[in-house]
This record gives C-alpha cells, sequence and structure tokens, in this order.
C-alpha cells in the first residue's frame, strides 16, 4: 500500500487554515448517530472524548486504572510549551515549529508540527478557562520558564506538576461530559483486539478487568489514546502499566508503525540501585535550569568518589568537568535530551561516572544556591528536592543530586497521516501512540502540547473528514462474525498464555527483554550489538511461550494476566524496534548509531538516505515485517547538522 | 531487612477475607514498599501461589492509584508521601507489618488490597469542573489572577484523589477531597461562575454515596500525601452555606 | 433549606451553632454557680437563681436553650450513626495518625455530659418544676442554694462532678475550634487565636464549676 500522508497543499502557514475551510463535516443530527471509541484517558484521550463529546458524538472511553484521572500524563512534571511569547522574548509559532523540527533532528513532518505549533496557543487558552492553576507573577499574568532545546522562554508550568494539572483540567471536561450522558466511561477496561469489518476499524474486543469477561464494542471510529511503550525497557519513567498492546493490536490488524526506534532516553533520572527496582523516577528537565552537570576531571578521583571515599562537596572547582557546558557553550546544561544523555553515558562509559555503580553523574545546585538564595531554589524545585532526598535519603541542597538518563518516551508509534489516521480507515492514533510530531527526538514540555493539541484542536476536526462518509453507516450489531472472531483471537491468546503452565514469572522475563534493550537497543547502538539483540529477542520470546507462569484464571481480577498480555506484546515489540535500529544507517536525535557520528561524537545524519518516516508493516508471526517509507520533505526549513555549540 | 507481613487477602467483592501471614527476607533498606511487595509476589509466584493483588501505577506518587493502610496508617508512616514512596527504611528490621485495604462503604473492596474509588470519579462528574467547552475562550492572560490565589488554587489542586483521607478518617469522610475541588476552583476567578451549583452538586453526592460526616479530627490532613490542608474544609463549607443559605 | 439540614455540611453546622450557644450559656450558669461561694448565707445566689426563674427574657432564651440541647444531642447521634456505617468493616490496626486526640472521643464525651445532664436535671430543675421531691435540708423548691451545699457535702458526688467536668473540659476542648472550622472561619492568623480561648475555655469554665463542690467539701 502506499502511503499517503494526505498533507494538505499550499504554503506552509496556510495548511491548516486551508484544510478546515475545506473538509466535510458532520451535522449536529447525524453525530448523534455516530459512535466513537477512544481508549486511553491520557491528555490525548481525555481531551478527544471530552471535546468529541461536546460536540455531540456518542463517545466511549476506556482505561486499563480505575480512574481516567491516573493516565501516565499526570506524572510529566516540567511544563508545556506554546508560542505566546508573553516574554517579548523574540518567540513565534514559526520559531517553535524550527525548534521542534530541528530538536527532532529533521525526522518530523514540516506540515504536522507547524500545525503543533500554530495551536498550542489555543491550548493554553483552553486550560486557564479550566481552571488550571499555571504559575502567576506577581502582577497576575502567567509566568514562563526556558526548557531544553529551545534559547526562548516558552514554558507554561504548575509547579513540577504540570502534567497533573492539565490531565486534571482534561479529566474534568470528560468528567462533564459523562455527567451530561455524551460520553460512557469504561475503567479497569483494557483493549485487547481490533474489529476491522471490510477493512475499516469498527470495533474494539476488551477485557473488563474486574471480572475478566471480554465483552465488544463498536464504534464507527475507534481512537487509540494509548501512550508510548517504553516500559519495553521494564525499567522506564512510565507508570508500571504503560503499555504497547493496543498498538500492537493495530499492527497486527494491518496498521503500520512508524519509527519504533525513536527512544528518548531522559537525561536527568535517579540512577539504578537495585535488581528489585521496579521503575525509575524522572527529575523534571527544568532542573537543569538552574543545575550544573559535572563529573571528575580525573579518573582516581571519580573512583574514590565512587568508593565513597571523598564526597563530591570536597571536589575543588577547578577539579570538576562541567561537559555540557564545555562542550556545548551555547545552550550548555540546556541541550536537548538526547545530547545531554550521550553525553552523560559518554563520560561514565570513559571512566569519570560516580556513585555506586558508577553509572551517575552530578547535577550541582550548589552555584544557584549561591546565587539566588536557598529560598529562591526552595520556590522553584522544592517538591523535586523533597521527591529526591525521600528516594536517596539524601539531601540536594548541601550535596550534589546524582542523575543517570533512563528510558522517557517513545517518539515512534502508530504511523498516522495529516488527519492523524493509521493505514486503517477509521483507526485513529493521538498523543504519544503516533509517531507524528517528534521526529526523533522530543524536546521538554512538547509531550504535553502535542496530546492536548491532538486532542483537542486537531482530531475533533480531522475525524469528521472520515464520519462525514459514514453517517449511512448504521451502528453495527457486535453479535456480526467480525466481532465473535476477534474475541476468538484474544480469548485464544489469553488461552495460550495459561496453557504454558511454566516455572518463571513475567516479571522475570519481562526484566531479561528489558536489559537486552537497554544493552543493545539503548542510547548508543551498532550492527552487531542490535543483530544480537534481535536473536536475543526471539529466543526469548521462545523461552517465554513455553516457561511463563500466570498464576489464576481468565476470568477474576488477575494483574499477572494483564502483564502477561502486555509483555508478550512487548516482545514482539522489542524485535521491531530492534530492526528499525539496525535498518537506519545514520544517527538521529534519540536514535544513536555509532557507527555513524562526527569525529567528536555527535549524531551524523545522512539526509540523502534516511530522511524519510520508516513505516512497518506487520507480515506475521516471526516474519520480517515489511519497510515502507514516507520521504520527508523540507520546504520551508533549512536542513541542518544540529549545532547546540555557538 | 527481613519482616513478617500481615496480608489482608480476599478473592472478590463477595468473599470473606483474612489476614496471611508472609515472611520477607534479604530486602534493602533503599527498596519502596511496593518493590518490597513485588518480592514477595515473585516469591509467591514460585510457590505458585496467587500474588496479592495490590493497585500501583506510576510509582512515583502522583498518579494516585496505590493506596494500602500499614500498620494503622494510610501510605504508611511517613509524611507527604503514597506507598510507593515510602522506603522500608522507614521500618525496623524484623519489624511485623500489617497491611490492609482501604476501609469505607464507599470503597468496596475488589481483590485483596485493591479497592473500589469509582465513588471519587462520581462526585466529580456531579460538578468538580468549569464547564467550559473547547474553543471560545479568551485569551490565557485576559484574567489576572492575584499569584496568592493562584497558589493556595495550586495548594487544593494537587490532589491525587488517592483516598487517603477517606481511610485515614474516623468517619470514612471524604471532605477533604471534596473540598480540595471546591476549593481550587472557587479560588479562581474562571470557577466562580458555577460556584454556587459546584458545591452544593458535590455535596449532594458525596452524601448519597455513603462517606461519613467531618468532624474535625484532622486525620486526613495528616495522611494527605500531598499535604492539603483542611483549612479548604473551612472554605467549601463557606462555599456551601454561600450557596445554600443566600 | 430541608436540602440543607440533611446535608452533611448542614447538620454539622446545627451541631456547631447549638454548641456554641451552650458554651456561652455555661458562662452564665458558672457565674451564677459561683456567688455560692460568696460569703452571705447564699443571699446572692438565691437572688440570682429568683431572677433566672422568673425573668420573661430568661423564660425565652430558656426554651432555646433545651431546643439547642436536644438538637445537638439529636444531630450528634444520628451524625455518629452515619459515621459508623460509612466504615462497616473495621480496621485491624488501630489508627495512628496524627490528629486532635479529643476530637476522637466527642461522642463518648458528649454521651458521659448527657448523663451528667440527666443527674444535674433530677437534682435541680425537676425539683423546681416539682417532678422530683423536694430534698432534706431544702426548705423550699427554689432553695437551690442549700440544695448545692448539701449535695456537695457528699464527698462521692462532689468527686463524681468533678470528673464529669473534666470530661466535659476534653469535650469542649475539641468544640470551640471545630465549630469555628465547621461554621468556614479558618484563617491563617485567626485561627491560632480561637484555637487558644478554645483550649482556654476548655479549662478555665471546667475548672470554675469544679472549684464550687472542691471548696464546698473541704473549705466551707
Amino acid at each position: 500500500m502506499e502511503l499517503n500522508s494526505k498533507i494538505p497543499s499550499g504554503p506552509l502557514e496556510q495548511k491548516w487554515t486551508q484544510y478546515r475551510a475545506h473538509q466535510h463535516l458532520v451535522s449536529p443530527a447525524n453525530k448523534r448517530k455516530l459512535e466513537i471509541i477512544v481508549v486511553g484517558t491520557g491528555l490525548a484521550g481525555a481531551s478527544a472524548a471530552a471535546t468529541l463529546g461536546e460536540l455531540g458524538f456518542k463517545v466511549k472511553v476506556f482505561c486499563f486504572q480505575d480512574s481516567p484521572r491516573r493516565a501516565h500524563s499526570i506524572a510529566a512534571q516540567g511544563g508545556i510549551n506554546a508560542a505566546k511569547n508573553y516574554p517579548n522574548d523574540g518567540d513565534s509559532i514559526y520559531r517553535l515549529f524550527y525548534d521542534t523540527i530541528k530538536g527532532g533532528d529533521y525526522r518530523a513532518r514540516e506540515a504536522n508540527v507547524y500545525r503543533l505549533a500554530e495551536v498550542s496557543n489555543c491550548i493554553i487558552d483552553q486550560c486557564v478557562a479550566q481552571g488550571v492553576p499555571f504559575a502567576r507573577e506577581y502582577s497576575g499574568y502567567l509566568e514562563n520558564r526556558s526548557f531544553g532545546g529551545a534559547q526562548v522562554s516558552r514554558t507554561f508550568y504548575a509547579r513540577g506538576q504540570t502534567g497533573q494539572q492539565l490531565l486534571l483540567g482534561a479529566y474534568g471536561a470528560l468528567s462533564h461530559q459523562i455527567h451530561l450522558g455524551n460520553v460512557k466511561l469504561f475503567p479497569r477496561t483494557e483493549m485487547l483486539n481490533l474489529v476491522v469489518i471490510d477493512g475499516k476499524a469498527r470495533g474494539i474486543i476488551t477485557r473488563n478487568l474486574v471480572t475478566g469477561e471480554l465483552e465488544r464494542h463498536f464504534g464507527h471510529a475507534v481512537v487509540l489514546a494509548t501512550g508510548g511503550y517504553g516500559n519495553v525497557f521494564f525499567l522506564s519513567t512510565n507508570a508500571m502499566g504503560s503499555n504497547g498492546s493496543a498498538a500492537m493490536q493495530a499492527y497486527r490488524k494491518g496498521a503500520y508503525f512508524g519509527n519504533p526506534c525513536y527512544t528518548q532516553i531522559h537525561p536527568t533520572c535517579i540512577p539504578v540501585h537495585g535488581d528489585y527496582q521496579s521503575k525509575l523516577t524522572l527529575m523534571s528537565e527544568s532542573l537543569r535550569n538552574d543545575g550544573r552537570i559535572w563529573v571528575p576531571k580525573d579518573k582516581e578521583v571519580a573512583e574514590k568518589l565512587r568508593k565513597g571515599l571523598l564526597k563530591p562537596t570536597d571536589v575543588k572547582e577547578e577539579d570538576r568537568d562541567y561537559y555540557l557546558e564545555r562542550r556545548y557553550p551555547a545552550f550548555g546544561n540546556l541541550v536537548p535530551r538526547d545530547v545531554a544523555s550521550r553525553a552523560a553515558k559518554e563520560r561514565c562509559d570513559a571512566g569519570y561516572g560516580v556513585g555506586s555503580t558508577g553509572l551517575a553523574v552530578y547535577l550541582d545546585f550548589s552555584d544557584a544556591i549561591k546565587r539566588l538564595g536557598r529560598k529562591v531554589i526552595e520556590e522553584r524545585y522544592g517538591n523535586l528536592f523533597q521527591m529526591y532526598e525521600k528516594i536517596t535519603a539524601e539531601n540536594p541542597y548541601e550535596t550534589p543530586m546524582m542523575i543517570y538518563p533512563a528510558t522517557h518516551y517513545t517518539m515512534g508509534g502508530l504511523w498516522v497521516d495529516y488527519e492523524l489516521m493509521t493505514t486503517i480507515p477509521g483507526l485513529y492514533a493521538i498523543g504519544e501512540a503516533n509517531f507524528s510530531d517528534h521526529g526523533a527526538n522530543r524536546l521538554g514540555a512538547s509531550a504535553l502540547m502535542q496530546g492536548l493539541a491532538d486532542g483537542y484542536f486537531i482530531l475533533p476536526y480531522t475525524i469528521q473528514n472520515y464520519l462525514a462518509h459514514e453517517i449511512r453507516t448504521p451502528s453495527f450489531s457486535t453479535e456480526m462474525s467480525e466481532f465473535a472472531e476477534a474475541e476468538r483471537e484474544a480469548r485464544e491468546r489469553i488461552d495460550a498464555i495459561f496453557a504454558v503452565n511454566g516455572n518463571h514469572s513475567v516479571d522475570s522475563f519481562h526484566k531479561r527483554l528489558g536489559h537486552i534493550m537497554w544493552d543493545y537497543v539503548g542510547m548508543a547502538r551498532n550492527r552487531e550489538g542490535l543483530t544480537k539483540a534481535i536473536e536475543l529477542i526471539r529466543a526469548l520470546r521462545k523461552e517465554y511461550w513455553k516457561d511463563v507462569y500466570v498464576p489464576g484464571s481468565p476470568y477474576e481480577f488477575n494483574p499477572e494476566l494483564e502483564k502477561a498480555l502486555r509483555v508478550a506484546d512487548f516482545l514482539e515489540l522489542g524485535e521491531l524496534m530492534a530492526i528499525d535500529a539496525l535498518h537506519r544507517e545514520e544517527s538521529c536525535g534519540g536514535h544513536f548509531r555509532e557507527e555513524y557520528q562526527t569525529p567528536d561524537g555527535e549524531a551524523l545524519r545522512n539526509d540523502e538516505q534516511f530522511a524519510y518516516v520508516a513505516a512497518w508493516e506487520y507480515k506475521g508471526q516471526d516474519q520480517a515485517p515489511m519497510l515502507h517509507k514516507e520521504p520527508l520533505h523540507f520546504e520551508s526549513i533549512e536542513v541542518k547538522q544540529r549545532n547546540y555549540k555557538e | 531487612m527481613d519482616f513478617t507481613l500481615k496480608i489482608w487477602r480476599q478473592e472478590n467483592a463477595k468473599a470473606k477475607g483474612r489476614f496471611e501471614t508472609y515472611h520477607v527476607t534479604n530486602i534493602s533498606p533503599d527498596c519502596s514498599f511496593l518493590e518490597m511487595l513485588d518480592q514477595l509476589n515473585e516469591q509467591l509466584i514460585q510457590q505458585k501461589q496467587m500474588p496479592i493483588c495490590f493497585d500501583h501505577d506510576c510509582r512515583e506518587g502522583i498518579c494516585g492509584m496505590c493506596s494500602l493502610y500499614i500498620n494503622g496508617r494510610p501510605h504508611g508512616n511517613d509524611t507527604g508521601v503514597t506507598t510507593c514512596q515510602l522506603h522500608m527504611r522507614r521500618f525496623k528490621d524484623g519489624e511485623t507489618i500489617w497491611i490492609e485495604p482501604w476501609r469505607a462503604k464507599a470503597f468496596p473492596v475488589i481483590r485483596d488490597l485493591v479497592v473500589d474509588r469509582s465513588a471519587f470519579d462520581k462526585i466529580i462528574q456531579a460538578g468538580g469542573y468549569i464547564s467550559v467547552s473547547t474553543g471560545g475562550v479568551p485569551d490565557a492572560n485576559a484574567i489576572p489572577i492575584p499569584k496568592e490565589k493562584a497558589e493556595l488554587a495550586m495548594d487544593a489542586a494537587q490532589c491525587i484523589g488517592c483516598g487517603a483521607c477517606v481511610a485515614a478518617c474516623k468517619n470514612a469522610s471524604a471532605m477533604l477531597f471534596v473540598a480540595a475541588k471546591v476549593s481550587h476552583l472557587a479560588l479562581l476567578p474562571q470557577g466562580q461562575v458555577e460556584a454556587k451549583r459546584r458545591v452544593k452538586a458535590m455535596v449532594a453526592k458525596m452524601d448519597e454515596l455513603g462517606f461519613g460526616n467531618c468532624t474535625n479530627t484532622g486525620a486526613c490532613e495528616a495522611e494527605c500525601p500531598k499535604e492539603i490542608k483542611i483549612t479548604n474544609i473551612a472554605r467549601m463549607n463557606r462555599e456551601f452555606y454561600k450557596a445554600s443559605l443566600t | 433549606m430541608a436540602k440543607f439540614f440533611n446535608s452533611s455540611i448542614g447538620k454539622k453546622l446545627m451541631m456547631a451553632l447549638m454548641g456554641l450557644f451552650l458554651a456561652v450559656f455555661l458562662v452564665v450558669h458558672l457565674s451564677i454557680n459561683l456567688l455560692v461561694l460568696k460569703n452571705d448565707g447564699g443571699e446572692s445566689y438565691q437572688k440570682a437563681v429568683e431572677f433566672m426563674t422568673s425573668n420573661v427574657l430568661i423564660k425565652i432564651m430558656e426554651v432555646f436553650l433545651f431546643g439547642s440541647f436536644a438538637l445537638h444531642i439529636i444531630y450528634g447521634i444520628i451524625l455518629q450513626i452515619q459515621n459508623w456505617l460509612a466504615r462497616p468493616v473495621r480496621y485491624v490496626k488501630t489508627n495512628h495518625s496524627q490528629t486532635s486526640f479529643f476530637s476522637k472521643y466527642m461522642i463518648h464525651t458528649g454521651l458521659i455530659i448527657f448523663i451528667f445532664l440527666i443527674i444535674h436535671f433530677m437534682n435541680f430543675y425537676f425539683v423546681k418544676l416539682g417532678w422530683v421531691a423536694i430534698p432534706e435540708g431544702a426548705t423550699h423548691r427554689h432553695d437551690f442554694y442549700n440544695m448545692v451545699i448539701n449535695l456537695f457535702k457528699n464527698p462521692f458526688y462532689s468527686w463524681l462532678y468533678i470528673i464529669f467536668m473534666v470530661l466535659m473540659g476534653f469535650h469542649l476542648h475539641h468544640a470551640i475550634q471545630s465549630a469555628f472550622q465547621t461554621m468556614g472561619w479558618n484563617h491563617p492568623i485567626y485561627t491560632p487565636i480561637v484555637k487558644f480561648i478554645g483550649v482556654a475555655y476548655a479549662i478555665l469554665i471546667p475548672l470554675g464549676f469544679a472549684f464550687i463542690p472542691f471548696y464546698v467539701l473541704y473549705f466551707f
């Protein structure tokens, strides 16, 4: 199938306006007849479900958590970008667009990103109207702060809990629609399969996580807002339940998977400290505004620090290597995430790492405290410092924090066109679940922007362009054979997992997969490692289906079964990521191939051969997927080597 | 570190529950309470037993999914944390730890330590929002809001809906949860328009769902992982009088 | 309005308002009681008693007072039953949360005060109404002075009275600040003052009441 990104013609600035002016709409009377399924209640899902409900569609919304408010968007700390230019520091829609494209290492679609920058301002207006308590100046006007990858202050924030406040805003809007009866909520319900009828997405099969019953749901269109798949690494900043299963179900049904290898490794996380560890805690990127990152200049000093013979505060200023400031004078500690993460890895690999494992660098606030006073630092980062202290039992006001990169976000996801529709007609993917706007690396405070842009302002328009042709389609009976067949597939998968009845827990396999992914498909990748990873994952998958043990039965509340189904999908997704990473013989953004770097260790893109989106088509279990290429054309931006040095 | 655990086990909502005793050994003091339970579950799976069900998700103290009434305190013996942020270094080696689910009529047990908190969603659905539709709103800077007000609103808005307030309250009252949302929105000019309708609807829903009454005991405030203050309850009371009596 | 008084907050407001009214009444009651100690053979005390039993305004207030008692007790019991019902399965481990200690026992101290109230009425108010026979030593139905002295000469009665006063102090300790909180008066500057006054009140008023039997018993 030829990939059609459906990018509207005309000048970049006019595309979205023109699209909306000419798209098909659905009349109010017809909206009432059309049913839409939304899976996931994070920023994208909740905002989409609420907005579609407001418009008058009949919406069903699903989440695996006990409440829509728990979706992992809630954990986003730092902020949300918008091109408001309130601080008058030279920001504009174009600059936000430009920074996002450049930050994504020229691997995102221009038209999508420009649209994102355009609607960014509406998001802030909307959220303020909903009562999101953004930080304010004494004047009463909104405050901004700066974030990685930008030279302007365009990030709006609500202490260190911006994601929470934005999600609660969307959750409020969703709750309102539930109250009005426009949206029906299904909490503790997980999607297990997609129903495709005559080539169009027409419904889903779900499992009621409390009773274990499988249920069938019809929709004229299905929207996946199911987040990213960072948990393929086992240890990540994602929530324990975050998974890639809905995307994999869609992929197996014919939706192409876009750029699966683009993974964001976040530079400022609390380092790993033991095998029992279940997740990694992110410390907001905003900390890099005032914190300075360093390791000792001398390997022996590093050794002493690792053994605890020396305290970091004992290391003299001239013996410290502020390596980001040294390497990237223009952006310093505020370089994009991929750059900061790789630089930390480079130092640690070279033997300068600190902490008991040697896999940590310092993030030091002593200068900032001297300059601004403890009170200001407390106001800005108090809750983050407190969180750090609770976890590590160290006081970051007195001793530098220790940080190390961790998997955080997946730029890859289901391939979607300009309308956010996947290659299955009627199936949409929004938010982190799609691949669209961040290219090979996402800038800080852009995930919240994208999730809400998709949900509030883009999907509610573009979905009508499809549904306008569906007004004569009646609500299908879920007794149809396609529903029965999809349910049978889901049931067989569950039965197959119980049939294994092996000896090892789901988590033990997940951890092993995580190690393979981190070692070979992590921050730095190479041909040999990736080839090995593919073999290892295949072998592990085989072992999984022979030796996994899931206690209990399918017809009860059974978290082990939930995990088992998700890990089964991760075992396929991990391989797909490695395949994509192996095929992309260049370094770009979060994808760093050791074979392709500049002499001073920067990512070396190959625009001649790889300026495209890799969209993978499923060809069957244990079959190699098929690559489709969507070429990227840059008309409004000059493609350059990313430079954060000057 | 070694611990003896007394954990509430209950197969489903209708089953009769009981306490079971478990032992865990060699637990790192740096490990979180939930990671300790993970290790116990790994043991149980090895023995082909059903692991202990408990709610959890983000494991960084913000999703509000984790619960657990540990040795007589929701989220355990630390202040301003959720169970996922509680570390084993807070316990004594060899200690016996009692783990119970949230207990409230409005929070029925689903399985083991997992309870149904959808009552909170229902309270929010009754009016815990500003009924603004997408689009057609003024510029974000059109209404300046005094910083102090915005900060107070944020203090209240931090609620993660975990239910520790209900669990801690001797009356299983949801006043702090409801007050946090009422306060957050009542403090902002955007929220004023619907303030009266909102507080009446939310309080009525809270009463209907079988939560207890507030006796100003302050256990909620003491156990709230986000340290939300009972001044918000006083504010809600004011809002309620304003709405009902004027 | 009916909705308001049926709501949890409405009921709580009634509790608070009635409670505060009762607390104010205690001051009046105490100031009269203290006249017993005036060394004039009960003349001033008896005068005050006569005023209180005959004045029309006081008669009207009396109706309010009894109404308040009744409502405070009835609402208190209704709220408590609802509170118990809100947690059908109790915890095994007792709660260790940091809380205001006395607030946990309001229903208990309240019920004890109620028992005291019945005894108190048997001894005085019902005598006045003629429902109960005039006790030995008193000359007539309004001879409260001699009734008081005779009762307080009994160490058992006096000490029971003193214990009741301590428990009333416990009740009041939480009551004042709680009433203000329920009325929605919580302010960063004034609430600490209210709390201080509440505690002082909870100590001074019962102390004043308890001082009388103590004095009668040992120094009269």
